[in-house]
């Protein structure tokens, strides 16, 4: 398949970079030997697959401009950087990487927790500093028996709620329609939630309606007890909402894994105590980032060779 | 009972401390000036020792106070109190199980998923303005880790309960083998260490498990392995650790306890594969406050002559 032509949007794995350009004639989007729009020029019409993430995927404008892009195969599982609509409508087929971060991504949510109520980079820090020979911390909240609402209970959120209840923790959530086969109680909306639950946790895919499903008043509801993680989009969340609310005591603390610009961050949180912030890292593990990668391999092997795709999108 | 006169051996808890002023004459021994002229002046009148992980009720200090009945630990460890002198000498111990159980299992879970995710240093990336920069580094998946326990009592239970919902293959070692579970045994700590993934300390601090975890044992769990210790620090042999951590002969470790605190080993500082807590196993709000209670409540059952609720001797 060395003939076939395959554009990467952005650097995302170096594994991944190194198999597709072993199998396919890849293009990589960051590093052009000539100009984007010279590039577009004499290119865009043998690209047959665009390899995309979370951080560029592939959207109106680029779909567009590739008059025989065949499929979209997103190294993520989250699709809100794909026109989904325009790819249907043009019968571009599209993959992600389903199930194979879920655990990671679920393990995130959890520590992320533990991490905000216990304080345990601000202990960590306060030991490396050397400061614990003055004197100790004050005291943290516990964590195990608290009540956690997940809005989403798909893969990742059910993952996050199993785990969950390893602690004791009373489970609600809140998601488009109710899930049968569960026992966790169910609210039809996200105020009630958050106004039942001391730690929510954003687990839902980002669409047009889930942007800022966390805004003011879910944040209110939740209150200066309760903490907020999000591992799903930073778009999901009213980021300057959330920021006041924290720089202003009007909530307990947060675990953030995903921001609104990333790779921006709220600076005025970098001072602010009883909140977590890592870099997008839910699924970024050795053993998961390969999966992925072999997935998003077998996903264009399969749809060059004829066969079944591996985790179509429908 | 206002007469009684209790002595509280260091700092612990403000609630405690207020608690039992109101109740008895307390005594606080880090407030005394002269300590050997103050238990000589006081010795007929302390009838209870209150005290901690710091600081217990040695021979010396059993021996200097000829009334003595009963030590309330505000622990569940007992380490820092000659409990041979005690039940030699008919004085009362009493502990606190139970109530910091899921705190302390909550914490181990929590140091396995900072160590193996780099929690503290990716959160140190992003507020450094270094993500701007770059991505941050592949961590290590903690889903389906092998966790060998070392101690399987009511803190290394909780600890395996919640790693089971991790689809973490549970293994331990303790005195012996606990046939009413189906985690899987192994007669001594190296052949534990040289077949999980993480080891975590979760047993009492006694003559025989001082160094437990030794250079071997360190050995056998690997270049790929990290420890959690949430036990006592003398579990470990720390200047052997703190070699294997430096040179790189182990993978990480996750550490609440040390052997000289609040002093911890200035090597470590700088490692990105280190988290090291402050003895903060059991301090959250909810659970010291249950402690507390469980100290005065135990106290009061003494002293009424009604039986104690968590009676060590």
């Amino acid at each position: 398949m060395n003939n076939i032509s395959v554009l990467m949007t952005c650097p995302m794995l170096e594994y991944l970079e190194k198999q597709l350009e072993s199998r396919f004639n890849l293009f990589k989007m960051w590093n052009l030997s000539s100009s984007k729009p010279d590039f577009f020029k004499n290119h865009s019409g043998s690209i047959k697959a665009v390899v995309g993430d979370t951080t560029v995927g592939a959207d109106s404008n680029m779909i567009d401009s590739l008059p025989n892009l065949e499929i979209v195969a997103s190294y993520s599982v989250g699709l809100d950087k794909i026109d989904l609509e325009k790819c249907k409508d043009k019968g571009i087929k599209v993959t992600n990487t389903p199930d194979v971060l879920t655990n990671d991504v679920a393990d995130l949510g959890i520590g992320l927790a533990l991490a905000v109520m216990r304080k345990i980079c601000v202990c960590d820090q306060f030991v490396k500093s050397g400061n614990w020979i003055n004197g100790d911390l004050g005291l943290a909240s516990k964590f195990s028996g608290k009540s956690v609402g997940i809005v989403g209970l798909g893969r990742i959120g059910s993952a996050i709620a199993k785990r969950s209840e390893a602690f004791n923790c009373h489970i609600s959530y809140h998601s488009r329609s109710e899930k049968p086969n569960t026992n966790y109680k169910y609210y039809s909306n996200i105020v009630d939630l958050a106004a039942n639950c001391q730690i929510l946790i954003v687990a839902c895919a980002l669409t047009e309606e889930t942007r800022h499903i966390v805004n003011r008043k879910v944040i209110d509801a939740l209150g200066p007890k309760g903490i907020l993680i999000n591992i799903g989009r930073g778009a999901c969340v009213d980021e300057p909402e959330l920021v006041s609310a924290l720089l202003e005591g009007r909530l307990g603390g947060a675990g953030i894994d995903v921001f609104e610009n990333e790779p921006n961050v709220p600076e005025e949180l970098f001072a602010v105590e009883n909140v977590v912030l890592v870099p997008h890292v839910g699924s970024d593990t050795e053993e998961t980032s390969k999966a992925m990668a072999d997935l998003v391999i077998s996903n264009l092997e399969a749809h060059f060779k004829g066969e079944p795709l591996l985790t179509p999108v429908t | 009972m206002e007469s009684i006169g209790v002595l509280m051996a260091c700092p612990m808890n403000p609630y405690l401390e207020q608690e039992l002023d109101k109740r008895f004459t307390l005594h606080r021994f880090w407030k005394v000036p002269e300590k050997s002229t103050f238990l000589t002046t006081h010795c007929n009148s302390i009838r209870a020792v209150v005290g901690n992980a710091s600081s217990g009720a040695d021979a010396q200090m059993i021996e200097a106070l000829p009334k003595l009945e009963i030590v309330a630990s505000f622990s569940v460890g007992l380490d820092k109190i000659d409990l041979a002198k005690c039940k030699e000498k008919g004085i009362r111990v009493t502990n606190t199980p139970d109530v910091l159980t899921e705190d302390v299992a909550d914490l181990a879970i929590g140091l396995m998923l900072a160590v193996l995710r780099k929690l503290c240093e990716s959160d140190r990336y992003v507020r450094s303005g270094k993500w701007k920069k770059g991505s941050y580094m592949l961590t290590t998946k903690f889903t389906g880790k092998r966790v060998g326990i070392i101690g399987l009592g009511r803190i290394g239970m909780a600890i395996a309960k919640r790693a089971e919902a991790f689809s973490c293959p549970i293994s331990y070692h303790s005195r012996t083998e606990k046939t009413e579970t189906k985690y899987k045994y192994y007669p001594s700590v190296v052949e534990l260490a040289a077949n999980c993934d993480i080891l975590v300390v979760a047993c009492s601090l006694t003559e025989e498990t001082r160094h437990i975890v030794n250079r071997k044992v360190i050995d056998a769990l690997g270049a790929k392995g990290v420890l959690i210790n949430i036990g006592r620090g003398p579990h470990v042999d720390e200047p052997e650790l703190v070699s294997a951590l430096v040179e790189r002969r182990i993978g990480g470790a996750g550490l609440d306890v040390f052997e000289h605190e609040p002093e911890v080993p200035e090597e470590l500082f700088g490692l990105d594969n280190v988290v090291l807590l402050p003895h903060v196993g059991s301090g959250t709000v909810e659970t010291r406050k249950a402690m507390a209670d469980l100290v005065l409540g135990n106290l009061e059952a003494h002293f009424m002559n009604k039986p104690l609720l968590t009676p060590v001797v």
